[in-house]
């Protein structure tokens, strides 16, 4: 009988998450031949979802719904995967580098006795084995590692790795699998919202990031026009949370997220290494800033040196020129 | 109560790093405890002022590891305790640390345990999570606020920027985020005092562990840097002409607009 790679879907806001997508066709690089199985938890209503995974290349998908699942929990969670798990049998797990992979992927590597490689950036095939690249050191470095023993078990950062076009003509079954959610320790009592609104930083591709340099909360106005032209969503360096501009939510960095998409625009960051720890991998960068001494610089493919509260509302009109 | 820390001594990534036979040269680098560890002793000792009971700081690590220990002490945990692997084991992933506190908090019958929600060197954050699923206790990652009321704790946990309200039970072993608190910083009389606190030593042997029940899962097999970034280019002319500029590049050379 063939492999099989078990991918542990997500959504959010009734949503699939694209990580989730990028995660089957991590499942696809790792071995090519494997059945891929998908699996969803939620309440109800998530046959729309597993029906997404597979036009973006799952073989089939397990649905666990039930009442206890409408809200993560590593209890609730836990239990669903663990019941496909036991049932599959995977020769491999993927699920995305979030909030609810990092909380839940070690529980489950812990009760399979089985050894995890965490926020994977890429994956290679060297020797007849299976590589993943992973980055160490905030970003300054990067290890490649090997399962040695057990099933081959990762979860992969957002963005890096790009998923399968979708094919609605692909069809696989979707099936529900009947678990018995209980014994739950953890309530959500509450969930306040604080993120930006529209597109997730942390899944984004393009991002607007401002630094002190934006001055004040009213300063970010022109960037978060800039990235509602771009499609984008807006950061910030540490300096301009500490300095009450925005949201902790919005820090990119060391502390913070670390985020990688395809362009980073930082206006009025001046490029401390905390924060280049968490953008540096970004695909393309481009520093605008009035400072030419600025740090920022050594790590953008383009700079522009000169007034931000001039150049970042000349270029949104630009932006929107061609994208109309 | 019974609290503990789970700390570990890292490599300071402020700074720069390089690589010299495979490895990330440590010759002459800055080690300290892991950032997001220190929320967690502070955290504790927080804790134990308001609850009572004491803080025991429990790292898996080498002799090196003792100065973070007493770091932690200064700051006002009350003993240490140093799992020292250093003559048996050349490899560990997450899986063999927290086999290893497994082993420790085996009778310890811990109400409270306290970690970073990762280390800022290898950046894996299982250690946490994998220890309380092999213990059998609630888990919450990420914390930014925790309030404990008999057996009851209320938690604020991170959740990529939003904050969620949980309520959940002890025995509890958190990860704590940044927000949390302001560490402390240790005083002159607390580095005096820390001298004499107890630390304790294990080694494997102790725990009734050998080198194979702990067999790292998993392997490094290269470490590397990443590739020098040429020189970016500073676009020239009036804001107009800049911007112009700007935006042909990037939707023409590099196709990302």
């Amino acid at each position: 009988m063939g492999n099989k790679s078990l991918v542990i879907g997500e959504a959010k806001a009734g949503a699939l998450r694209n990580v989730t997508l990028e995660a089957i066709a991590a499942a696809k690089q790792m071995d090519e031949d494997a059945e891929i199985v998908g699996m969803l938890c939620g309440e109800s209503g998530i046959g729309d979802q597993a029906q997404e995974m597979i036009y973006h290349g799952a073989d089939r998908v397990v649905t666990v719904e039930h009442n206890n699942l409408q809200t993560y929990t590593p209890e609730g969670y836990g239990q669903a995967i663990m019941a496909v798990a036991d049932e599959e049998s995977p020769d491999a797990i993927v699920m995305g580098h979030t909030a609810i992979g990092k909380d839940i992927t070690p529980k489950i590597a812990s009760k399979l006795d089985s050894g995890l490689i965490s926020d994977a950036i890429g994956i290679e095939h060297e020797d007849g084995e299976t590589v993943f690249t992973r980055p160490i050191y905030s970003g300054k470095a990067f290890e490649k590692k090997v399962i040695r023993s057990g099933r081959t078990f990762v979860t992969i950062r957002p963005n890096n790795i790009k998923p399968l076009e979708r094919d609605s003509s692909q069809s696989g079954t979707v099936s529900t699998k009947d678990v018995d959610v209980k014994d739950i320790h953890t309530v959500i009592k509450d969930v306040i919202r604080k993120g930006s609104e529209g597109v997730d930083l942390s899944e984004a591709n393009v991002i607007v990031a401002g630094g002190r340099g934006v001055k004040s909360e009213e300063g970010f106005k022109p960037l978060y026009d800039l990235a509602d032209a771009l499609g984008g969503a807006v950061g910030a360096s540490r300096g301009a949370c500490d300095a009450e501009y925005c949201d902790y939510s919005l820090q990119i960095g060391q502390t913070g997220k670390v985020v990688t998409p395809d362009l980073y625009i930082a206006v009025g960051v001046s490029g401390a290494i905390q924060h280049l720890a968490g953008m540096s991998n970004s695909k393309v960068i481009v520093a605008i800033n009035k400072d030419a001494e600025s740090n920022i610089f050594n790590v953008a493919d383009y700079g522009i040196v000169g007034d931000l509260f001039e150049i970042i509302p000349t270029l949104t009109e630009e932006v929107k020129k061609i994208k109309s | 109560m019974n609290i503990y820390v789970l700390l570990k001594r890292t490599f300071d990534t402020e700074e720069k790093i390089s690589i010299s036979d495979g490895q990330i040269e440590d010759e002459g680098a800055e080690y300290i405890i892991n950032p997001y560890d220190e929320y967690a002793v502070e955290e504790a000792i927080n804790q134990r002022d308001a609850h009572g009971g004491e803080v025991t700081v429990v790292t898996v690590g080498d002799e090196e590891s003792e100065k973070q220990l007493r770091t932690a002490l200064a700051m006002g945990a009350d003993q240490a305790v140093l799992i020292n692997t250093e003559d048996d084991l050349e490899d560990g992933d997450s899986f063999t640390t927290a086999k290893i506190l497994d082993a420790y908090f085996g009778d310890k019958e811990a109400d409270l345990i306290l970690a970073g929600n990762v280390a800022i060197d290898e950046a894996s954050g299982q250690v946490g999570p994998r220890l309380a699923e092999r213990l059998g206790i609630n888990a919450i990652t990420t914390i930014t606020a925790l309030e404990i009321d008999g057996e009851t704790a209320n938690i604020d946990k991170d959740v990529e920027g939003d904050v969620e309200k949980v309520e959940t039970s002890l025995p509890l072993l958190v990860t704590c985020q940044q927000g949390l608190n302001d560490p402390r910083y240790p005083s002159l009389p607390g580095i005096m005092k820390a001298k004499k606190k107890p630390l304790e030593e294990l080694e494997l042997d102790d725990l009734d562990l050998d080198e194979n029940d702990v067999e790292a899962k998993t392997e490094t097999t290269t470490v590397f840097l990443p590739p020098e970034k040429e020189a970016g280019r500073i676009l020239e002319g009036d804001v107009d002409e800049q911007v112009k500029e700007l935006v042909s590049l990037l939707k023409d050379d590099k196709k990302v607009l």
